[in-house]
């Protein structure tokens, strides 16, 4: 069955199929539609979950703690400041080892307030111990709240997600979206089944416990290393998928026409389609140009980015967010993963989209040029911004 | 109603032990009592505070039964979320228990504690009441009375120690029109044990305020706890009292107060106070009890 729906509406239909247990909801812009849908979802009996009307995003996480303690599946969604208000639960989540899956509309953070879409939120929350997803349409969405169970309540991930969608250029848009059969979703999808870090009657237990300074790092490392070996799982899980539902997201990465391409952009989220574009134009020009879609922030796919970026000459780096006093954090990330070869690519940093600012096709072109022109040997500036009208 | 608790008819069974609290400690007291009365199918919240300092120290866990520690805003909505989980899940005959500090229930847990009551999620919330934040070494809170001497309500030249009152969290639940709320107090152990068992039978919420003295954080001998648990309710500055059916009860209606100076003069967090001071204690605390004895006492 198809419908045409908004992101939000294909997060909720996502998690409709998901059956969760137990949905805390709080409202908040550009997110709240999804939480409005499940509350008309659970009215008409088309959903059967338990809807708690939280009274913060704080209480929102929280009360998905406790229901996850338990071994019910849980979901909250949340964006922007509502994600920072409830950020030290994230952490508190993944050291329980709680897979709670979370929507989060990405949208800018104040001050100037701003209600539009960038990642300075949930860069934010990079290092809370959550699995990361961005997702380029409806969709994705949709599938990727499916996959988000399945790989976060795998007993070898047991760890929360979160699906994160561009603010107003996903959440509000619409696009005809399938909408999975039930069987086939319950087929994909089992019930939820913890078993060592949930209460019961039958084996209690203590969670959230304290480990002093001669336990504590080692839980630590523990919960590292089913982080970075998620990312198995997560591929797996996505081939398993597209094998099911006939959609595959390449797991981790997407490359579009990387093979020979001496100029590669990373792109994350929304932006990717637009890029895919202009690429083709570019190609259709004799430019040898690629896209490199990074779906994952965390576990961070540094493998398979070199694995793409190895043979190419330049690398653009698009962020939607700025770590104030230094660069965009996927940059960051993405230059210290290259050290990791022998020769790697010069990088160039686009930071743009902020508060919702317009990424242009037009920007995205201009972007290839200067990687084009990096490739040829030029200096260029090494991060620039992309449609602003004030210096550096 | 099951037989009346007290010290012949309650368990043995110990569900809450080998917890590292100071010896003589109020609050691990009413988390001992409150655990026998609700039994091994109890699910326990606890914020950041003493008890959940002193009771989950890997490897040693000093509940038997389940039992998780929240972030420190959130008993209240953890608390939901076990009690909603476990209502989807279909496991039934399960109580659900927040036990959270002063701080963590009148400051910074206040909104999530709200947000329950206001659903009437099935949870019993125990503020137990040591008067500040003793856990990280005896800060006012919310709950410090007036004239207090804590490290950060130092008493000297120009203050009395604290200089706000008490927050009246009994009535600020009671405002909810909470199903079922109390005052209680370690020094009457058999009503505080008969009101754990009547919010055990209460579906919805419940809230239950107890009064714990603390040794270390009010700096008085560890065989004290007890008496000075009493004498606080004898001397009126705590009362034993009820909300049911959107009506309040007081439980106790001494007819004369006892000593509020000998009261405040064992502890050294009020040895500092003057004549004046303890003036403006008693008068709020005559101008509380003149309420209650006229609207809470039938």
């Amino acid at each position: 069955m198809n419908k045409f729906i908004c992101g939000d509406d294909a997060v909720a239909e996502g998690v409709r199929l998901s059956r969760p247990h137990v949905i805390s909801a709080y409202p908040i812009t550009p997110q709240t539609i999804t939480v409005e849908r499940l509350s008309e979802m659970v009215e008409d009996g088309s959903l059967k979950s338990e809807y708690v009307h939280v009274e913060s995003e704080h209480s929102a996480l929280a009360c998905a703690m406790g229901v996850s303690s338990v071994g019910a599946r849980a979901f909250t969604a949340t964006s922007s400041q509502g994600l920072l208000y409830m950020a030290e639960n994230l952490p508190y989540a993944s050291g329980a080892r709680l897979p709670i899956v979370m929507m989060n509309a990405n949208r800018s953070i104040a001050t100037p307030w701003n209600i539009y879409g960038d990642q300075m939120d949930s860069m934010f929350l990079l290092n809370s111990g959550w699995i990361q997803v961005y997702v380029e349409d409806a969709q994705e969405a949709l599938d990727m709240v499916i996959q988000a169970y399945r790989i976060a309540e795998d007993k070898n991930v047991m760890t929360p997600m979160m699906v994160n969608l561009d603010g107003f250029v996903l959440t509000h848009t619409y696009e005809l979206v399938e909408i999975p059969d039930q069987k086939m979703v319950d087929e994909f999808l089992p019930p939820i089944n913890m078993v060592e870090q949930k209460m019961s009657v039958e084996n209690p237990k203590s969670l959230c416990i304290s480990a002093g300074n001669d336990f504590n790092f080692e839980f630590n490392i523990k919960q590292n290393k089913d982080m970075i070996n998620s990312e198995q799982i997560i591929e797996m899980v996505d081939k398993e998928f597209g094998d099911k539902f006939g959609r595959y997201y390449n797991g981790m990465i997407e490359n579009y026409k990387c093979d020979d391409a001496e100029v590669i952009l990373i792109t994350t989220g929304t932006i990717t389609g637009t890029s895919r574009i202009v690429c083709d134009e570019m190609r259709s020009e004799g430019k040898k140009v690629g896209i490199l879609k990074l779906r994952y922030l965390r576990p961070f796919p540094t493998e398979k980015i070199n694995n793409t970026l190895k043979n190419a000459k330049a690398v653009g780096i698009i962020d939607k967010n700025m770590s104030f006093g230094y660069e965009g954090t996927i940059f960051t990330n993405v230059n210290s993963s290259l050290l990791k070869l022998e020769n790697s690519p010069k990088t160039i940093n686009f930071i743009g989209g902020i508060g919702g600012k317009d990424i242009t096709k037009a920007n995205i072109k201009e972007a290839f040029e200067v990687l084009l022109k990096v490739s040829n040997g030029d200096k260029q500036e090494r991060i620039q911004y992309m449609n602003v009208r004030c210096d550096k | 109603m099951t037989k009346k608790l007290n010290a012949k008819t309650i368990t043995n069974t110990e569900l809450f032990y080998g917890h590292k609290a100071c010896g003589g400690c109020g609050e691990s007291l009413a988390i001992r009592l409150a655990m026998k009365v609700l039994g091994n199918r109890t699910f326990a919240a606890l914020p950041a505070g003493c008890m959940s300092a002193v009771s989950f120290i890997y490897p040693n866990m000093a509940f038997t039964t389940n039992a998780i520690i929240t972030p420190f805003a959130a008993t209240g909505a953890v608390a939901s979320g076990i009690s909603i989980g476990l209502k989807a899940l279909g496991i039934e005959e399960t109580n659900v228990v927040g036990f959270a500090g002063d701080g963590g229930t009148a400051d910074i847990g206040l909104q999530a504690l709200s947000g329950a009551i206001d659903r009437d999620d099935n949870i019993i919330y125990f503020c137990n009441d040591n008067e500040a934040y003793m856990n990280t070494g005896i800060q006012k809170s919310g709950l410090t009375p007036y004239g207090t001497k804590t490290t950060t309500s130092p008493a000297g030249e120009n203050l009395p120690g604290s200089i706000t009152m008490k927050k009246n969290m009994f009535e600020i639940v009671a405002a909810h029109d909470i199903t079922y709320a109390a005052t209680a107090s370690v020094g009457y152990l058999e009503d505080f044990m008969r009101k754990v068992q009547k919010a055990k039978e209460t579906k919805g919420t419940s809230y239950i305020h107890v009064f714990a003295p603390c040794p270390t954080g009010w700096g008085y001998a560890t065989d004290m706890t007890i008496d000075l648990a009493k004498q606080a309710v004898d001397s009126g500055l705590w009362y034993l009292a009820e909300y049911e059916n959107g009506e309040f009860t007081l439980n106790r209606n001494p007819k004369e107060f006892a000593s509020v100076e000998k009261y405040l003069m064992a502890q050294s967090r009020f040895k500092h106070l003057t004549e004046d001071n303890i003036k403006v204690i008693k008068d709020h605390r005559d101008k509380k009890w003149q309420k209650m004895r006229k609207n809470w006492v039938r």
